[in-house]
């Protein structure tokens, strides 16, 4: 039976697409079949519009042993120590159902970690809501956050830290991204490419049931209130089933026997099985009566498309069966043989003994559709805003709303609900520039951070596509880890759209300028489009999640200033860039004009150096400067400590509302004692960094000269009450 | 000294307590769910997790595994046995320790540092610390409101069987304090003969100065004392 026109439009596939399907098989695809391109055609799987553009970024150097293709990035940090590492998004599933979207999105990335080999050893997070007065912000906030923690929580992996944010364009498209950072041995990692014909195709995990069916077609498509019937259902995460997978699959690894595993994440046994199949070039032949199913009388159609999850496919030493079955057995999980690879290069499935799809595996993914789609250059805003035409202020004022705001209130409200000290390793939570986990049983640890700054990438996507490649830099610089490699999640709207193609290649092509600047390549990462509602597109949302390497545990730093009496230099050049600055946008709702430039000469040699003041022991505690700018990130530094500043006038005639909040680029703030001035001051003039010293640590107060005087506890309590009052039970 | 650490499907802090029990030299086992002896020990540690996803009600499953008929039977005769939160929730559930652990009474699941006041220093397992001692310890859990009956808690505090409660950094036991509703601040309690301790913050994961600290390590000490 040939498939109508109807099904083919509502499987989200363009006529010139099902022509080339046509054309590929040499006739028309049944149902089944159709389904199985739609799944693998589809933007999510396909990477179809991006796919040409990704290829420019710089993936490789000589830490890289992995880099994107695989389930997740791997990069060498010696000593035979690999760190396995992705980012992903689970925008779409998450607004539908905020706390299993969530949930089953920690899931999936936790599952690209160690399927290669990797014991996961923290998560982080990056989540973006509408803004807080939104009428669904709340519940979806609230749902987000205990998905995230329940399953993290449950498997017991520790959520060391994340961003999240908040601003109207994500009214009707939130932003959940999850990553998951793994360690194996270096010589241990487990690829997806198939090798060898003949060899059995081994099903572990989870049953199959009927949750997320065309998930991976749906999140490929703005939303869209008239096709309610056929939203998927959400796929349900298990994470108990998650952790028994992990510990038999880790089990199962410490052997040979494995000779390509693959987690059945998007599109579910089709994307898994013809991953593997067309890596390897070879052909693969399942028969689906043997697929263990969670309901009854599952059709093959619903079988391949369903994306339940918790499911790995494996393809097993035929030697090895019985003793990988033991290891399944032992962790009461299903484990069976549901077919084997042949040398045909087709992939075909069996049904009650008949033959019931026949394609080429080629068709479905090196053949997959690959656009070069239409793009349009951003038009940039040059109005600068001049402080002088705004109402006055008192600078004390502006620091306590932006202190207060909910994008800079304290987070505890939420990290409090996610385990971020299981596994006994966690040296840093959140709340400081990177988190830090310590490698087990070792003397090193690796830092990660995850940043986004949509507002900047919004007002210049080029610009901003590398500000944030800088800022994740800078962030692991300032705990004094040494930045190696990045995984990215490219949130964007309809990439249809010339405008928003537009945004997409500009920021791919300033994270391209700024990695390759920095040596800091990208090993993996995911593309979400279409995140858009009813025409309206997010903000371009490129979300970087970077690793660096701590190779002594005592050269470790943290934002906390120490001791009364310590001084505080800011190193980089403070020029007052105010637009698309925290000051402006919370005090005066100013959101135009252009981002602060990035100059990646100063930002490497200034990031470089301060890496050196810390392995000196010289900086003694170190924070970067970003969203609010330099008083913002003193502030902070203060309230870590409870100790106060006392901060000193700018010397030239500057405005110090620019001074104090303008947002520019490559800085950092910088505590040492005094004694060591002289010689930080010719180190860092011999390396022609500029720098200036800011403040004095000091009890209690913090205060501008002739200015303001705080008391650091008054502070500490602006910054802690937005999320406990928002989500206050009433 | 000998311990065991028993494995349940879903454990998640049994690598954590053996990581802590080994550096003082304890010889630990871990011993699967499924077993159906116990290898002589001088210490049973449950340890923290989600045992059985937590599925049905915390602790519930666990308690009617294999491996527990034997945790039960070597309570009674008076070895030492540790419930650290999951495990504390299925010691009660087994029966070996009385009341019961609610939902936090704040709805959500909370994780942090908190601070403990050591109420007795009388038995084996906080012997080395001072009695009114304060301890920075860590919590992790859902379900850790513990609750028991007037008859019961008069029981557990006339006779030295609630060593820690909640409370700040200069001991006040109070509302304040007491981060998850339970009743009189009770962050651990013992059974009659004091050999079996349940507790819900997490000792092992202050057992190491590079982390958060070291308050936790006073308790397996004890033990060998």
């Amino acid at each position: 039976m040939t498939v109508t026109k109807d099904q083919i439009e509502s499987h989200g596939l363009k006529p010139d697409e099902y022509k080339k399907i046509k054309e590929l098989l040499g006739r028309d695809a049944n149902l089944l079949e159709l389904g199985i391109f739609s799944a693998m055609w589809n933007e999510h799987c396909s990477y179809k519009s991006s796919k040409i553009h990704l290829k420019k970024l710089p993936t490789k150097n000589n830490i890289v042993i992995r880099g994107p293709g695989e389930n997740a990035g791997v990069i060498d940090i010696g000593d035979d120590d690999a760190i396995v590492f992705k980012i992903e998004s689970h925008n779409h599933p998450s607004f539908i159902e905020p706390y299993q979207g969530a949930a089953t999105g920690v899931g999936g990335i936790l599952r690209d970690v160690f399927t290669m080999g990797a014991r996961p050893i923290a998560l982080m997070n990056s989540i973006h809501f509408g803004l807080p007065q939104n009428e669904k912000t709340q519940n979806l906030l609230s749902g987000v956050v205990s998905g995230i923690g329940g399953y993290g929580n449950s498997v017991g992996i520790p959520t060391v830290g994340g961003e999240t944010k908040f601003n109207s364009t994500y009214n009707e498209n939130i932003l959940v991204n999850a990553m998951a950072i793994g360690h194996a041995n270096k010589n241990k990692i487990f690829y997806s490419e198939a090798k060898g014909i003949n060899k059995p195709v081994v099903y572990v995990g989870s049953k199959t049931g009927r949750d997320g069916i065309h998930g991976a077609t749906m999140a490929s498509a703005e939303f869209d209130e008239n096709s309610e019937e056929k939203k998927p259902t959400v796929q349900v995460g298990d994470p108990f089933a998650e952790k028994l997978l992990l510990e038999a699959c880790l089990e199962l690894m410490k052997d040979n026997s494995i000779i390509s595993i693959q987690d059945m994440g998007a599109a579910g046994l089709t994307s898994s099985s013809v991953e593997m199949a067309s890596k390897g070039k070879l052909g693969i032949e399942l028969n689906l009566n043997k697929v263990p199913c969670r309901e009854n009388n599952m059709t093959p159609y619903e079988m391949m498309l369903s994306e339940s999850q918790e499911r790995m496919l494996i393809i097993l030493d035929d030697k090895k069966e019985e003793e990988a079955r033991k290891i399944f057995d032992k962790w009461d999980l299903d484990f069976v043989v549901i077919g084997k690879t042949t040398n045909t290069n087709r992939l075909i499935l069996n049904f009650d003994d008949k033959k019931i799809a026949d394609i080429p595996i080629p068709a479905l993914s090196d053949k997959a559709p690959l656009y070069e789609r239409k793009w349009t250059k951003s038009k940039l805003s040059k109005n600068k805003v001049k402080i002088k035409d705004l109402k006055k202020i008192k600078i004390e004022d502006a620091l306590i709303k932006i202190l207060s705001s909910p994008n800079h209130s304290n987070k505890s409200w939420i990290t409090d609900q996610y385990d971020q000290v299981v596994m006994c390793d966690t040296i840093q939570k959140s709340g400081g520039d990177s988190a830090i986990v310590r490698i087990h049983n070792k003397d090193k640890a690796i830092a990660i951070s995850v940043d986004s700054s949509a507002n900047y990438c919004k007002a210049d996507p080029k610009s901003g596509g590398k500000q944030i490649v800088c800022e994740n830099w800078r962030n692991l610089i300032s705990v004094g880890a040494k930045p190696l490699a990045i995984t990215n999640c490219l949130n964007f709207g309809n990439p249809e759209k010339p405008k928003i193609m537009g945004e997409f290649v500009e920021c791919v092509d300033g994270i391209k300028e700024a990695c390759e600047f920095l040596n800091f390549p990208v090993v993996s990462g995911n593309v979400s489009f279409y995140n858009e509602t009813n025409s309206k597109s997010i903000f371009p949302t490129p979300v970087i999640g970077g690793i660096g390497v701590i190779d002594n545990l005592k050269k470790i730093v943290n934002i906390k200033t120490k001791k009364s009496g310590n001084l505080i230099m800011i190193v980089g050049k403070t020029l007052g860039h105010i637009d698309q600055s925290a000051f402006l946008q919370e005090n005066f709702s100013i959101y135009g004009g252009p981002p602060p430039e990035i100059n990646l000469v100063n930002e490497k040699n200034n990031g470089l150096i301060v890496l050196k003041l810390i392995n000196e022991n010289l900086a003694l505690s170190v924070h970067d400067i970003s969203s609010g700018g330099t008083l913002v990130s003193l502030a902070e530094m203060s309230i870590s400590s409870g100790l106060g500043l006392k901060i000193y006038k700018p010397k030239k005639l500057t405005n110090s509302f620019e001074y104090f909040f303008g947002e520019d680029q490559g800085r950092y703030l910088i505590e040492f004692s005094k004694n060591n001035l002289k010689k930080i001051e010719t180190f860092l003039k011999q390396n022609s960094v500029f720098f200036e010293v800011i403040a004095e640590v000091q009890n209690d107060i913090f205060e501008i000269e002739k200015t303001f005087s705080l008391k650091t506890k008054d502070l500490h309590d602006y910054n802690n009450q937005w999320y406990s009052k928002y989500n206050a039970i009433n | 000294m000998k311990s065991s650490v028993i494995v349940f499907p879903g454990s998640n802090c049994d690598r954590d307590v053996a990581v802590a029990l080994e550096k003082l030299q304890f010889k630990n086992s871990m011993i699967w769910h499924k077993e159906t002896e116990l290898p002589k020990s001088d210490l049973i540690v449950v340890p923290g997790g989600f045992s059985y996803g937590d599925y049905l009600r915390s602790g519930a499953i666990a308690a009617k595994s294999n491996i527990l008929s034997e945790v039960i039977s070597a309570g009674k005769k008076g070895s030492l046995i540790l419930g650290i939160c999951n495990g504390f929730q299925i010691l009660i559930e087994c029966g070996l320790l009385q009341g019961a652990l609610l939902r936090n009474s704040g709805l959500k699941f909370i994780s942090k540092d908190i601070f403990v006041k050591v109420q007795s220093n009388k038995n084996k397992f906080f012997n080395k610390y001072k009695t009114g001692e304060i301890l920075k310890l860590n919590i992790a859990h859902n379900e850790g409101n513990y609750f028991t009956d007037k008859k019961h808690l008069e029981e557990l505090e006339n006779n030295e069987l609630i060593p820690l409660k909640y409370s700040d950094q200069k001991g006040n036991i109070n509302l304040k304090t007491n981060p998850n509703g339970s009743i009189n601040n009770i962050a651990g309690i013992f059974n009659k003969n004091k050999n079996i301790l349940g507790m819900m913050p997490h000792p092992e994961r202050m057992a190491d100065k590079v982390l958060s600290g070291e308050d936790g390590l006073g308790l397996f000490l004890s033990l060998m004392n």
